[in-house]
């Protein structure tokens, strides 16, 4: 079945969104990220142009955040306190970002900068989690304890708040950065962020991991959704009938996804969420190493 | 449509005459982008009409072409710049149409003369309007060719040769297939009689593509209320994330 897409202006199937939105809310159920970091660049092969596809995309990350964060409520693993501070630097990040993107748009780099932020931060991320992860499968093999560093250069830093239910305390400035730092990437690359917020969260802040889901998508609500009133008002690219299939198939499958996920353990998850993460890394990087079959874009409009 | 295409000509052959002249008939004049819309075929038929018998040599050509709204573009190209694949180069296009689409009778190098297709830019690289490139860019016409092959990749832009058939040098018709995705706006629908490759007649009318209906609805509000489109897409979000959640819950009870 084709639907046309009123702001977009392409004709598109679809049962094919909401298979996307669907295999993509399973992945984001299992891992505890929006899933944004797959979705957008599978909404540009499919022909969405780019400046929808980001803007739609964190319209959809809202639904399946929400649709998340309501079971981590249930169960208390939402740190309020927390998800605040990352809130106020994700906000102020995420307007940085959005005149940051229009600034590109401009200049024609925009797809090029997409591209390098994706394959930056999904590569080290991915990476750093594969070894990490893979460390930890073999400590619980040889029978040792997984040992947690209390203390690093972060817990030196003034303005010292409590976490309660993190069981933290340490100072506001590491959250706010790490904060910012997701807002911007919300806003440029159509993500919600939950793949760099939640390592970020463990491996930097130190929190537990059972909080750290919960209080990822608790932030990454509002940022995406101060991002896509953002990318609503000044470049008019939400298209709600394309996010409306999209959250349909998201929704359902970030339901069923986390319950797959609880019957997995920590490190096998996180192991799984780092090879595909480095997977679609590598894909990207191949794109901007290997000579592309068309040299040639289109953009509307003169300068 | 046989009866039609009679009455036209008999329509046509009360009017008073010029040398030859175009009575032109549409299978509709408006197309509506609605929810399912899939692309369209369009018919484009018609007459000629004429005070004296035709002359037998040279034969007389048709050719139809359709175009969409004009807008300036940018295109770009990419090159290797420390390793990675890069956009450099850029040129300006001044108008392109979003959409076109020639259909002849014959090959267009035929039916056309070079001066008269540039006198009403009728193929497509003269369809086209570019005033110039940047100094420092040699080869601007790589640029056009690239417009050209994207769009006609997307079945953009087209080139039917042959496909208007003519019958007895009177009666004329073909169809154009409009793509899936089509922009809103008047498409310029132009019909030229040639004759050994001068135009000797020419008809021009519009074809109105509009969103309709829901796709009006929320086009019109994405644009004069953008607030409240937002806040509707976030208040989407919000219910669709409520509501899944809420019937797993059941599920689960």
């Amino acid at each position: 079945m084709q639907i046309y897409l009123p702001i977009a202006e392409v004709s598109v199937n679809a049962f094919l969104l909401l298979g996307l939105g669907g295999i993509v809310g399973v992945l984001s159920g299992m891992f505890g990220v929006g899933g944004g970091f797959l979705m957008t660049p599978l909404l540009f092969f499919i022909g969405i142009p780019p400046a929808v596809a980001v803007a739609t995309e964190a319209n959809q990350i809202v639904a399946s955040s929400f649709s998340g964060v309501l079971a981590h409520f249930k169960r208390k693993t939402v740190d309020l306190r927390m998800g605040t501070v990352l809130l106020i630097g994700g906000l102020f990040g995420a307007a940085l970002g959005v005149m940051v993107f229009n600034y590109l748009k401009a200049q024609g780099q925009v797809d090029l900068l997409v591209k390098l932020c994706y394959v930056l931060f999904l590569g080290v991320i991915g990476a750093l989690m594969f070894v990490e992860s893979l460390n930890a499968i073999r400590n619980v093999k040889k029978g040792k304890a997984p040992k947690r560093k209390k203390h690093n250069w972060i817990h030196g830093l003034p303005l010292k708040m409590r976490f309660r239910v993190s069981g933290l305390y340490i100072s506001v400035i590491p959250p706010l950065i790490v904060g910012v730092l997701v807002g911007i990437l919300a806003a440029i690359m159509g993500v919600g962020g939950g793949f760099i917020m939640v390592p970020a969260m463990i491996y930097l802040l130190g929190m537990p991991t059972k909080v750290v889901v919960g209080t990822s998508l608790f932030q990454i609500i509002f940022v995406t959704a101060f991002t896509t009133m953002l990318h609503a008002t000044t470049n008019y690219t939400v298209d709600i009938v394309l996010a409306v299939l999209l959250l349909i198939g998201g929704v359902i499958g970030a339901q069923i996804g986390a319950r797959i996920g609880v019957k997995m353990k920590a490190e096998q998850l996180r192991i799984l969420l780092a090879i595909m993460v480095l997977m679609v890394c590598g894909k990207l990087a191949l794109e901007l190493l290997l000579e592309p079959a068309e040299l040639y874009s289109i953009a509307a409009g003169g300068h | 449509m046989r009866a039609f295409l009679g009455a036209l000509v008999f329509w046509a052959s009360c009017l008073p005459a010029v040398a030859e002249e175009i009575v032109l008939g549409l299978s509709s004049d408006t197309v509506s982008i609605n929810t399912n819309f899939d692309g369209s075929e369009i018919l484009i038929f018609g007459a000629v009409k004429r005070d004296a018998p035709f002359p037998a040599e040279p034969p007389m050509e048709v050719i139809v072409t359709v175009a969409g709204p004009s807008e300036a573009k940018t295109i770009r190209r990419k090159e290797k710049k420390f390793g990675i694949w890069v956009n450099t180069d850029s040129v300006e296009i001044d108008s392109a149409p979003s959409f076109y689409a020639i259909s002849t009778s014959t090959a267009l190098g035929l039916s056309l003369s070079d001066t008269q297709d540039i006198r009403h830019r009728i193929s497509i690289p003269r369809a086209i309007r570019s005033v110039g490139a940047p100094a420092q860019i040699t080869n601007s016409e790589t640029f056009t060719d690239a417009l050209i092959r994207i769009k006609t990749k997307s079945d953009q832009y087209q080139l039917n040769e042959g496909t208007v058939s003519v019958d007895d040098q009177t009666l004329f018709r073909t169809s154009i297939a409009l793509p899936a995705a089509l922009t809103e706006g008047d498409y310029k629908t132009r019909i030229f009689l040639t004759r050994g490759g001068e135009v000797v007649a020419q008809y021009e009318t519009s074809i109105y593509v509009r969103k309709v209906g829901m796709e009006r609805w929320l086009f019109t509000l994405s644009r004069e209320q953008s607030f409240v489109y937002g806040l509707l897409s976030l208040a989407i979000a919000i219910l669709a994330g409520w509501g899944a959640s809420a019937v797993f819950g059941l599920f689960r009870r």
